[in-house]
């Protein structure tokens, strides 16, 4: 049986391999790609949407449908993720640590609560003493880390990045959190109720703008026609509303980032994980 | 032109690749595999494509590396075949 899945992929690489052959080389101006739509891309992007980063211009105005629909994708992996693993069982027991002496309590009865704080802390199965070095490195870095995520986004009309790479680092910088301290301490900064609104607010931001769009009298996300409740110059409406689009599709994916995350490591439960 | 640093990424891109569904501590594996992320978005940035490079880097090395670990955690480490 090894054998014959071996042969078939060994056939199927080659046919692969063969088949890169017909393709056009990389660069090559005569291929099908580079002779249709990219000329007036390269040509007249600048002027027409006053955009120096061809590939955000592109992304964000002439195929701005189709990122539409991206964000709607990772909007529904996003909900895909809390449908299939959320579990909204309470767990019976709770672990409570006495911080000043590291006695640990455990409650049989999910009733009795202790008051976190100073003198309480929750604990979990998987609870390992909090590293002073990680989290002092770390509490240090995620201001950092959010204020990049926030340049990426904001700057994703002049530099490479834009909507999805700046949710992304956001997000990643909610699961350093996790990380560092413990999951309920990000669970309880960001609630899960919040990061769901966010992430269903980061697609309406997109749609919104192409539905004001259509009602000021253009096509479906047409910036141009912002320019009337907008009073900045023509040339640059383009670029603010794709910078509009733009912080939507970050904060719809900051959002689902950190909910995929929080489901997959807690399997659902929300409070104990990595 | 640049082919000496494509020849040695491509070289890291196979290895990884190899050795991401050849080893047996699914721990390794994700780690594996944010390596090849890594190695593909060195590549995208020697041909010129930075957007998509960027995205590699934050996406495929970054935050997909973490899914992984995170699925691991939740799983048993070692794989059964």
């Amino acid at each position: 049986m090894r054998l014959i899945g071996f042969i078939i992929v060994c056939l199927t690489g080659a046919f692969l391999l063969y088949g890169t052959t017909e393709l056009p080389d990389w660069g090559d101006p005569q291929s099908p790609a580079s002779v249709h739509l990219s000329n007036h891309y390269i040509e007249r992007a600048m002027e027409e949407t006053q955009v120096p980063n061809l590939v955000t211009a592109v992304l964000a105005d002439y195929r701005g449908f189709d990122t539409m629909f991206e964000t709607a994708v990772i909007f529904c992996a996003g909900l895909a993720c809390f449908l299939l693993l959320r579990d909204f069982r309470k767990e019976k027991e709770r672990f409570y640590r006495h911080v000043p002496t590291g006695v640990i309590l455990h409650f049989k009865d999910s009733k009795k609560k202790l008051p976190i704080g100073k003198e309480f802390q929750h604990m979990d199965k998987q609870w390992v003493p909090y590293d002073i070095i990680i989290q002092s490195v770390c509490r240090i870095l995620i201001p950092f880390i959010q204020i990049y995520a926030l340049y990426v986004v904001g700057h994703g009309d002049f530099s490479p990045g834009g909507g999805f790479q700046g949710g992304v680092i956001f997000g990643s910088s909610l699961i350093l959190i996790a990380i560092a301290y413990d999951l309920k301490t990000l669970v309880t900064r960001i609630k899960e109720k919040v990061l769901g609104i966010f992430a269903a607010v980061g697609v309406l931001i997109y749609v919104g703008i192409g539905f004001i769009c259509m009602l000021l009298g253009g096509n479906f996300l047409d910036y141009s026609k912002l320019a009337k409740i907008i009073p900045v110059d023509p040339g640059h409406i383009r670029a603010l509303g794709m910078l509009g689009v733009e912080i939507g599709v970050g904060i719809a994916v900051m959002a689902v980032m950190a909910i995929i995350y929080i489901n997959i490591v807690s399997e659902g439960k929300h409070d104990e994980g990595l | 032109m640049h082919w000496q640093i494509d020849l040695i990424v491509l070289t890291f891109v196979i290895f990884c690749a190899i050795a991401a569904i050849s080893v047996k501590d699914l721990l390794a594996t994700a780690i594996l595999f944010g390596a090849y992320s890594f190695m593909m978005c060195l590549l995208w940035a020697v041909m010129g494509a930075v957007d998509v490079a960027f995205t590699e880097a934050s996406v495929g090395a970054g935050v997909s590396t973490v899914f992984f670990v995170a699925a691991v955690f939740r799983t048993s480490r070692r794989t059964k075949d």
